[in-house]
């Protein structure tokens, strides 16, 4: 939902960054205000994924310009696990499995530094058992999952689950969901979007990543934004999506082009 | 038992000599970096430790185990029966002439020798060693006979503060179908080394799994050594090491394969931070009647400190044509991938490292008998979280 008057709690200017000395990110500009849901497209290999290490602090990528406020403070100067508590929260592409590790345990220390954060006190097991049962309703997942190593021997559907479990219990400000809804059957897509929806709320957004339209049928995005080689190229509302569905990206490469040609490295206002 | 002989003064700052006595007490020179199984075992660090016997705790009999009670189906060999057995282990696994077993003879070790037949569910063995500086020795016999079932959990420990070197050499003889689950778990001190040797004989279809985990020793050495003597038996090797500061654990593992169809599967796993030395040997023999032998050894090293040094290496001699052998041997910084991903959850990186540090020792932890848990290794190894 878009208000214009909404405080915003995301703001990305023109933003620069390079893995290994290679840049990615080529000058990203997105702001989200709070009660919005916004969706990033694009090619693979345009840097979305880059975009959401960069936001959540990733060692590996460095930034090389621009800058990010977080409702209004310098979110680059933070920590990973400082953004985490303090509300940002990235659902990973790829989330990595830790054999060994107790995914109760990880979730409960998880919680415990984010509502150490938020001034509430820290659960103890029991409570956190409360609490971690009724949040697994949220993405109808077998409390089998707790007992197990993070992530180990789950299914891609299953550990992407595992990421909006995460978040049920973590309660986000701004969410960035990368392509949580591969991998998913039809059935877990639906509740995932689900679990997205009602964790959704006036005071929080969401940053959709997707390659697909099915996952804006079941949340819909208050704008759509396409990256292209490391930047925002066009943007629109829930429309531009179905317009991609329809025609796919062959006019990104005409329009890269013509950036190029211009040296312009703005993206286009889209009204 | 023999009285500790009075500490007998070293040549001021000469290593050499004030490792003398232990030479004299195992009747034969202490093994040097010279010799390929000793190359990257530095003995020096034992010169810190002050000559003499410390006897184990015994009774007027000079019994050390007379409180211990043994589970229905444990009984005590003696006499002919156990002569017949004791030294079989060492000498089919070819370990006789092992400095560490010679030294452990010459300490007059304190013996226990026992029988186990059916399921006689699970024993615990703590070896506390006395108060009293010098070498401590230990020796066992284990016969299993045809069937039989055990858990026995070892607990090596050196007195607090006391200049020791503990000595263990055991000896097992599974028979036919027999099954033991071993584990040791030995933490040491900043003033204390470790020499064990294991060895174990087995017959076919028995199965023999055992987890050896240390920390905390300046100097810790284990040697398991299992031959499978009509092949068709399952052994499965489990270690677990770790060094910090300037301490050094060495595992030379060996395992032969005196007949067909038989199954190893070997994990072992270091942790090497601060200025440790980690090295690891593990020997697998298969000759030419081992045919279809089913052999899998990993080795995993987990490098916290750019100082840290480590030493691995699987050394297969494999003669049989149908055999399946896998080896491989990882060293791995903390993973970033990992680390990243708790660190996203908003759990700090101190946290995050002994989380995945705790991981990595789980896998060989939870293989320890079920007793274990009463020790809190993952706390004994790691220190409390
Ligand atoms: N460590 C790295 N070294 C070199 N190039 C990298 C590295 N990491 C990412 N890249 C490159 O950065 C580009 C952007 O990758 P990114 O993962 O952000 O794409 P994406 O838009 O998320 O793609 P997809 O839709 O396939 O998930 C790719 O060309 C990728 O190969
Ligand atoms: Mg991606």
């Amino acid at each position: 939902m878009i208000r214009p008057d909404a405080p915003v709690l995301l703001e990305i200017r023109d933003l620069h960054a390079s893995v290994e000395n290679q840049p990615i990110l080529k000058g990203v500009n997105l702001c989200i205000r709070a009660g919005e849901i916004h969706a990033v497209m694009g090619r693979n290999g345009s840097g979305k994924s880059t975009l959401s290490k960069v936001l959540a602090g990733h060692p590996a990528y460095t930034v090389t310009a621009g800058s990010v406020l977080y409702k209004g403070e310098d979110l680059l100067s933070l920590d990973p696990e400082q953004r985490s508590r303090i509300g940002l929260f990235l659902g990973f592409q790829y989330p990595v499995e830790i054999p060994g590790v107790s995914n109760l345990e990880f979730l409960r220390v998880a919680t415990n530094a984010r509502r150490g954060q938020r001034g509430e006190e820290e659960l103890d097991t029991f409570a956190f058992e409360d609490l971690v049962r009724d949040r697994l309703s949220v993405v109808q997942m077998d409390p089998a999952f707790l007992d197990r190593s993070v992530n180990e021997g789950f299914s891609g559907g299953e550990k992407k689950r595992n990421e909006i479990l995460q978040m049920a219990l973590l309660e986000p400000v701004v969410a960035i969901l990368d392509e949580t809804d591969s991998g998913l059957d039809i059935d877990a897509l639906r509740i995932v979007a689900s679990g997205v929806n009602q964790l959704s709320s006036v005071d929080n957004a969401t940053l959709l990543i997707t390659h697909y339209q099915r996952l804006l049928d079941l949340i819909t995005p208050d704008a759509v934004h396409v990256m292209a080689a490391g930047r925002i190229l066009r943007s629109g509302g829930k429309e531009l999506a179905l317009e991609l569905e329809r025609s796919g990206y062959d006019w990104v490469d005409a329009e890269l082009a013509r950036l190029d040609a211009e040296g312009e490295r703005q993206p286009l206002e889209v009204a | 038992m023999v009285a500790a002989p009075a500490v007998q003064a070293a040549a001021a700052g000469s290593t050499a000599a004030s490792l003398a006595w232990l030479a004299d007490l195992a009747g034969a020179p202490l093994p040097t970096r010279r010799q390929e199984d000793w190359r990257f075992t530095d003995l020096s660090s034992l010169a810190a430790i002050p000559a003499g016997v410390a006897a184990p705790a015994a009774d007027q009999r000079g019994d050390p185990w007379a409180e211990l009670s043994l589970p229905a189906g444990v009984t005590r060999l003696a006499g002919a029966a156990a002569e017949a057995q004791l030294g079989t282990a060492l000498a089919v696994s070819g370990c006789q002439q092992h400095w560490p077993v010679l030294l452990n003879a010459g300490a007059r070790p304190a013996l226990l020798a026992l029988k186990v037949e059916g399921d006689a569910g699970t024993l615990e063995l703590p070896l506390p060693a006395p108060a009293g500086e010098g070498v401590v020795a230990w020796r066992l016999l284990l016969v299993l006979e045809p069937g039989a079932r055990l858990d026995l959990l070892q607990v090596p420990a050196p007195a607090p503060a006391q200049r020791q070197l503990l000595s263990l050499v055991s000896e097992v003889v599974l028979g036919e179908g027999a099954r033991l689950q071993l584990g040791c778990l030995a933490q040491g001190h900043n003033q204390a080394a470790l020499f064990h040797h294991l060895a174990v004989r087995q017959a076919s279809g028995s199965e023999l799994q055992a987890t050896l985990v240390s920390s905390g020793w300046v100097l810790a050495r284990h040697e398991p050594r299992v031959v499978q003597e009509q092949g068709a038996a399952r052994t499965r090797l489990l270690g677990l090491q770790r060094v910090d500061g300037r301490e050094l654990a060495d595992t030379h593992s060996f395992v032969r394969f005196d007949g067909p169809e038989g199954e190893l599967d070997q994990l072992h796993k270091a942790v090497a931070d601060g200025s440790g030395r980690s090295v690891f040997n593990g020997a697998v023999q298969v000759p030419r009647l081992a045919q279809r032998t089913n052999a899998a050894q990993l080795s995993r090293t987990l490098l916290l400190s750019d100082r840290a040094r480590i030493d691995t290496k699987p050394e297969l001699e494999i003669v049989a044509d149908d055999v399946k052998c896998a080896h491989g041997a990882t060293v791995s910084q903390l993973q970033s991938e990992e680390l990243f991903y708790l660190r996203s959850r908003g759990i700090d990186s101190t946290t995050a490292a002994g989380l995945l540090q705790r991981a990595f020792c789980q896998e060989v932890l939870r293989e320890l008998p079920a007793g274990a848990l009463r020790h809190d290794p993952m706390t004994a190894l790691l220190g409390a979280a």
